[in-house]
């Protein structure tokens, strides 16, 4: 157990690992949040949400560094093509499948894996990309203790900023109250002249979106590269089934939760990080089927 | 109480396990190995489809105890040279074993979460996998299986193939046709009123859920020393999914037909191979083309198809 010495040992050691878990999380929350938001709404689960975030993070290369408009912008292009993408998606597929079984609408999500995944490499070949820091970030800040990278610092702050815009969103706004209601009733509040298919389309568009944006925030560290995509989407199920579908503040907690479990896993037992989240999984599951936050399924 | 294959069924099986049989009198290698791979699936999707087909449990990760089979195989085999007689059965108890600790805790859900769950346990058989470098070999892959002498020429390797996937489907069809397989049918189309008349639903779908995995161990075992290695890829989610799309390309509501539909998706991916390398495009328009237009797979179009014919456009 030379890993829990060395947290022991080393306040800044263990202070590193707390940041990076942070970070991590705080990345990971975004992308997460999304995936929960078109669940807790639609019902649907996505798995070409990890796709999406691939496509975020290959764009962030094209926007930033081919044509050199800068990190910040390829963020927000990321988020507009992201959204633009589920738009077609939704009009042309998913709205087809809201009513059949689950089975039907994973395996549809499935199937938009397999050839987006193929639309990536026609667009962006196989090479590995690296995108360069935003200006002024690619040093490190001191934080009391320590230096730390500040593109991770400012991670940091701009997941619970997205937390907290989402949370106004979904709480202080009436169209916030009008997806909470189409999550409870469709046809009755279709009923009171509500336009729902709008609402599910926007859903699906804002959750996409938040994807898209994840894969560009990540993708100074997290270089794109064909097959990334499955590797994340198993993740981001780690985290919105720990912290319950269709939660906002579940995911947050799950993200937080993953990061920390995947860092100082990796330092107590090296290597064996992917383990432990997926044992944490199951426990969860196990224990309350519906995540932390989440409601259990009725009917 | 069993309800026997007619005649004209059992002849129609014995004619076509004959015909595959002839296969290699063909002489051509390459038609040998086709078979031989097929044969692998067939027993693979065959056997996922007595957990959806029949208990209509969704698992997204039927990988997993295909891999235990594979790994477990190559592993008794190689590293510690043990005869086939002894790994292969092993390596199907292990399949079979860790089917039963799993079934045990997803059959406590349903429908989504049961998914999850079997989508969860697998990835924690893929990580293992990937991590146990000592073991597995990790990500470069258990490569170089010792098969045995007398299985190392591909001829008496596509007889051993056949003979054991004929019997381990045989076995399915006995299962799936006998009282326990009509429960199981109870069940999937409605749990709850089967519960009323005394029927122990959880039982029932981990019973299908062990049957399916010891199956789908016995491919895997196969399929480990056809291929002369296991890789971690064999366990990821991904090796899921397309052998559940060969399930519902076939037809998850007839027994035979996931065996088609493994036979077909396996041969369209060969061939697609040779000409494009963009085979997930493709997989992913056949699956489209199954969710919006063949609900009942390739079984249920025949079934459309024969009924058309029999009766000519309604008024003939």
């Amino acid at each position: 157990m030379q890993g829990i010495e060395m947290l022991i040992g080393n306040p800044t050691f263990a202070f590193i690992q707390l940041l990076n878990s942070l970070s991590m999380g705080m990345n990971y929350f975004i992308i997460a949040a999304g995936l929960s938001l078109i669940f807790g709404v639609l019902r649907v689960i996505n798995f070409a949400h990890g796709t999406f975030f691939m496509f975020g993070a290959y764009t962030a290369y094209t926007v930033a560094e081919a044509w050199g408009l800068g990190f910040w912008l390829s963020v927000i292009a990321a988020g507009l093509f992201l959204a633009l993408i589920a738009l077609v998606l939704e009009r042309a597929l998913f709205r087809f499948l809201y009513d059949k079984e689950h089975l039907m609408q994973l395996l549809l999500t499935f199937a938009i894996v397999l050839i987006m995944g193929d639309l990536a490499k026609v667009l962006w070949g196989t090479d590995q990309y690296s995108v360069s820091y935003p200006e002024g970030l690619g040093g490190a800040w001191n934080v009391g203790l320590t230096h730390y990278p500040s593109y991770r610092l400012v991670l940091c702050l701009i997941g619970p900023l997205i937390l907290l815009v989402l949370w106004f969103f979904t709480e202080r706004t009436r169209w916030g109250r009008l997806t909470k209601a189409a999550t409870q009733d469709r046809e009755m509040l279709a009923s009171l002249g509500i336009n729902v298919p709008v609402i599910y389309t926007g859903v699906f568009l804002v959750g996409s979106a938040l994807a898209g944006v994840g894969g560009a925030l990540a993708s100074p560290f997290n270089s794109p590269v064909p097959g990334m995509d499955v590797f994340i989407i198993v993740e981001c199920f780690v985290i919105v089934i720990i912290g319950g579908l269709g939660s906002l503040w579940g995911s947050f907690l799950g993200a937080l939760i993953y990061g920390l479990v995947f860092n100082f896993g990796s330092v107590i037992v090296p290597n064996w990080q992917d383990v432990f989240a997926f044992l944490l999984l199951l426990i969860v599951l196990l224990i309350r089927p519906w995540g932390m936050f989440g409601r259990p399924e009725q009917g | 109480m069993t309800s026997p294959m007619n005649k004209a069924g059992q002849a129609a099986c014995l004619l076509i396990v004959l015909l595959i049989a002839a296969i290699p009198f063909a002489g051509e290698d390459y038609l040998i190995d086709l078979a031989t791979e097929i044969l692998v699936f067939v027993l693979f999707a065959l056997s996922l489809n007595v957990l959806i087909g029949y208990s209509g449990n969704v698992s997204f990760g039927h990988a997993a105890y295909f891999a235990i089979g594979g790994y477990a195989n190559a592993i008794l085999l190689t590293t510690y040279g043990w005869p086939l007689i002894a790994a292969m059965p092993i390596a199907i108890v292990l399949s079979m074993l860790a089917a039963m600790f799993v079934a045990w805790f997803c059959t406590r859900l349903t429908d989504i979460y049961f998914a999850m769950l079997t989508l969860a346990f697998a990835m924690l058989v893929w990580a293992i996998a990937f991590k146990w470098r000592d073991v597995t070999h990790g990500d470069d892959g258990f490569v170089g299986v010792a098969v045995p002498a007398f299985l190392d020429d591909r001829v008496s390797f596509f007889y051993f193939t056949l003979a054991v996937v004929t019997a381990s489907a045989a076995l399915l069809w006995l299962i799936c046709h006998s009282a326990f397989g009509k429960v199981l049918v109870a069940v999937r189309e409605n749990r709850t009123r089967a519960g009323f008349v005394g029927v122990n639903t959880r039982q029932m779908r981990w019973t299908a859920f062990v049957v399916a995995g010891t199956f789908a161990g016995i491919a895997g075992a196969i399929f480990a020393m056809y291929n002369r290695g296991m890789y971690v890829e064999n366990a990821f989610w991904t090796q899921s999914a397309q052998v559940l799309i060969m399930v519902l390309l076939g037809g998850m509501h007839s027994f035979f037909g996931p065996a088609i539909g493994a036979a077909v998706l396996y041969l369209l991916e060969r061939f697609t191979n040779e000409y494009t390398e963009y085979w997930p495009t493709m997989l992913g328009a056949i699956l489209l083309v199954i969710l919006l237009f063949l609900p009942e797979g390739l079984a249920g179009l025949a079934a459309k198809v024969r009924s058309k014919l029999v009766r000519p456009g309604g008024t003939g």
